[in-house]
C-alpha cells in the first residue's frame, strides 16, 4: 500500500541523522542528535557527590532536567523527566558509585516531530562523550500508525498529528559480536528486541501495536549502526571526561 | 553486594517483618518461587476493586474509587465558558490530579509528589486518546458558549496502582455526571437551580433533554510489575518499590489498546511479556466493566 508522505519518504524511511558529540566544553559530556529539523541538545554533568532526600543511597541516583523551546516548565515537561530518568536508570551501572548523582539537561532547539526518541538519543550519546559506564545504549524510534492500518516510522510534527495513534518506542543497542553465535537468545528472541520503554498515544487495535515493534525494531538496528558509526570516530583520549 | 551469608544465617533467627524490612527483593523471591505473593494472591490477581458514586454531592458528578487500599476520589464540576477561535463548537476538559500528604508519607505538603503530574499527564492522554468524550456534546451555543469540565482526582491513599484507580474513578465520575441546567437570560446563559424548574415558565432551559453524557469506548486498565520471568498484576506500594518494573495497558471495551505504558525499567519486554500483559488486562477490562455496571445501577435504583 503506496503511502504519500509531505517530504516523499517510504514509510520506512528515517529523517536524515546527524550526531555531533563534545560541543560543551564544561559539562562533562555533551551531545546534539537532530532527527530532520528535530533537534535537541543533551548536557551530562556528573557523577556528583550526594543523591537526593529520597533516593536510595546505594545506589547512583539520575536527575533530569528538560527544559523547553518556549514557554514555562509544565506537566509535560514533568513526565518527559521522569520517562527519561527511568529509562537511563535501566541502562547506566547504577552500582559502581553509590550515593552519588548524574545530571542531564535537555534543552530542545526544535521540535518537528518525534521529540522524546530524539532526546533519549541525545542522552545516550551524551553519556557515551561522558565516560560513564553503561549497560548498553538505547536507541529510540517513533512509529505512527495510521487508520488503515499501515505503520510509518520517524513522523514529523504534522504526520504526528494527523495519525490516528503513535508510539515511542527504545530498544537497546544492537550488539556487535566478536563470537559466531552472535547474540545471546532470551525468550527465543534476541536481546536487542526487548523493550526498554514505551510510551503510546492515540488508540490502535493490538495488532497495529505489535506492527508497529515490528518495524520499529528494524529501525532500531539501522540506528544503532549509525550511532556505532558515529561515535567510533571519536578519538580514545577524549573518552572520558567525568569526575 | 550485600551479605547473603548473613542473611542465610539470621533467617532462621529472625522474625519474619525484620526479615521482610532488611532483606525485601528475597522475602518476595521465595513468595514468587511459590507463585504467591506475600498478601496471599497469586500473581494475575487483582486487588478487591469497589465503586461508590455520587461521593461529593455538591459536585455535578463524582466517585470514590477503591482498588485494595488505594483510594481515589474524583469529582466533576461543570462551567460555562466561551470555546476558543480554534474549535468553536468544542467544549474542553481539564483533569487535574493531587497527591494530598494524607496519602503517603513520602509526601510532604510544600513538595509536590513526583509521581503526581506524570498520572495527571498520563489520565488526560488517556482520556483524549480513547475517545470517551465527545467535546462536540460540550457544546451549548456554537462559537458563543461550552461546557468547561473541571475533573479532580485527589488520591486519599496511595497504595500501588495509582493510575488504574484514578482512571477508574474518572471513569465512574463521568458515568455519574449530571449536566446542569441552563437557560439562556438577554443573551447570558445563567445556570438554573433545580427547585425552581416548576415555577418560572419563562426561563426555558436550552439543554432540558440532555443532561447526561453519552460515553464512547471506556478505557480500562492494569499495571503489572515484570521482574526476571514473572508478570506480577496489580502491584501494592511495596512491590512497586522493590521491583520497579512498571507496565501500565489499557484497553477500552473493544479491546483496542489505548495505551502501553513502559516507562524504562531495568527488566525488558520481550513479545511474549507484552502479549501476557495484554492477555491479564482482557480479563481485567471484563471485571471492572461488571463492577461499574453494578454501581450504575445501584444508583439509579436510588
Amino acid at each position: 500500500m503506496e503511502v504519500d508522505r509531505a517530504d516523499g519518504r517510504n514509510p520506512n524511511q528515517l529523517r536524515p541523522l546527524a550526531c555531533s558529540c563534545s560541543i560543551l566544553h564544561r559539562a562533562h559530556g555533551s551531545a546534539s542528535w537532530s532527527q530532520g529539523d528535530t533537534k535537541v541538545l543533551a548536557a551530562v554533568y556528573g557523577p556528583k557527590a550526594g543523591t537526593k532526600k529520597n533516593e536510595n543511597p546505594e545506589k547512583a541516583s539520575i536527575e533530569v532536567i528538560w527544559k523547553p523551546r518556549t514557554g514555562q516548565i509544565g506537566k509535560p515537561e514533568k513526565e518527559y523527566e521522569i520517562i527519561l530518568k527511568r529509562t537511563l536508570q535501566s541502562i547506566c551501572i547504577l552500582t559502581i558509585n553509590p550515593n552519588t548523582t548524574t545530571s542531564f539537561i535537555i534543552q530542545v532547539v526544535h521540535d518537528d516531530g518525534a521529540l522524546l526518541p530524539c532526546a533519549i538519543n541525545a542522552a545516550c550519546a551524551a553519556l557515551v562523550d561522558a565516560g560513564i559506564p553503561m549497560k548498553h545504549l538505547a536507541v529510540a524510534i517513533c512509529c505512527c500508525s495510521a487508520e488503515s492500518g499501515y505503520c510509518i516510522l520517524d513522523p514529523t510534527k504534522l504526520e504526528e498529528q494527523k495519525m490516528k495513534a503513535f508510539a515511542y518506542l527504545v530498544f537497546p543497542n544492537s550488539i556487535l559480536s566478536v563470537l559466531p553465535e552472535g547474540s545471546s537468545l532470551v525468550q527465543g528472541e534476541p536481546m536487542e528486541h526487548g523493550i526498554i520503554t514505551s510510551v503510546t498515544h492515540g488508540a490502535m487495535s493490538v495488532d497495529d501495536y505489535f506492527h508497529c515493534l515490528e518495524r520499529g525494531r528494524a529501525a532500531s538496528a539501522k540506528l544503532s549502526d549509525f550511532l556505532r558509526r558515529s561515535l567510533q570516530s571519536k578519538l580514545p583520549g577524549d573518552l572520558s571526561k567525568a569526575g | 553486594m550485600g551479605l547473603p551469608n548473613a542473611s542465610e544465617d539470621l533467617s532462621s533467627e529472625m522474625e519474619v517483618d525484620a526479615f521482610r524490612r532488611l532483606f525485601p527483593l528475597r522475602y518476595f523471591e521465595r513468595h514468587l518461587a511459590e507463585s504467591i505473593r506475600p498478601d496471599a494472591r497469586s500473581l494475575s490477581r487483582a486487588r478487591n476493586t469497589t465503586i461508590s458514586m455520587g461521593a461529593v454531592a455538591s459536585a455535578d458528578g463524582s466517585a470514590l474509587a477503591k482498588i485494595g487500599s488505594t483510594t481515589m476520589l474524583a469529582a466533576i464540576k461543570m462551567e460555562v465558558m466561551t470555546p476558543s477561535l480554534e474549535s468553536p463548537d468544542e467544549g474542553c476538559v481539564s483533569i487535574d490530579f493531587h497527591m494530598p500528604p494524607i496519602c503517603s508519607p513520602l509526601v510532604r505538603p510544600g513538595r509536590p509528589a513526583e509521581a503526581a503530574p506524570v498520572v495527571a499527564k498520563q489520565l488526560s492522554d488517556t482520556i483524549s486518546s480513547s475517545g470517551m468524550i465527545n467535546l462536540k456534546e460540550l457544546s451549548l451555543v456554537g462559537g458563543k458558549a461550552a461546557w468547561m469540565v473541571y475533573l479532580d482526582i485527589y488520591c486519599l491513599d496511595a497504595d500501588g496502582a495509582l493510575f488504574d484507580a484514578a482512571l477508574l474513578s474518572a471513569v465512574a465520575a463521568f458515568s455519574n455526571l449530571q449536566i446542569p441546567t441552563v437557560s439562556l437570560d438577554d443573551g447570558k446563559i445563567v445556570m438554573l437551580p433545580e427547585e425552581q424548574k416548576e415555577e418560572n415558565s419563562e426561563k426555558e432551559p436550552v439543554n432540558k433533554e440532555k443532561r447526561k453524557l453519552t460515553l464512547g469506548g471506556i478505557p480500562f486498565s492494569l499495571t503489572c510489575i515484570l521482574h526476571k520471568n514473572y508478570i506480577l498484576a496489580d502491584p501494592t506500594s511495596e512491590e512497586e518499590s522493590i521491583m520497579e518494573t512498571l507496565v501500565t495497558v489499557v484497553l477500552d471495551s473493544s479491546n483496542q489498546l489505548v495505551s502501553l505504558y513502559k516507562p524504562g525499567g531495568a527488566v525488558l519486554a520481550y513479545t511474549s511479556a507484552v502479549q501476557d500483559c495484554i492477555a491479564l488486562t482482557r480479563q481485567r477490562v471484563k471485571e471492572l466493566h461488571q463492577i461499574l455496571e453494578e454501581a450504575i445501577s445501584g444508583m439509579e435504583i436510588d
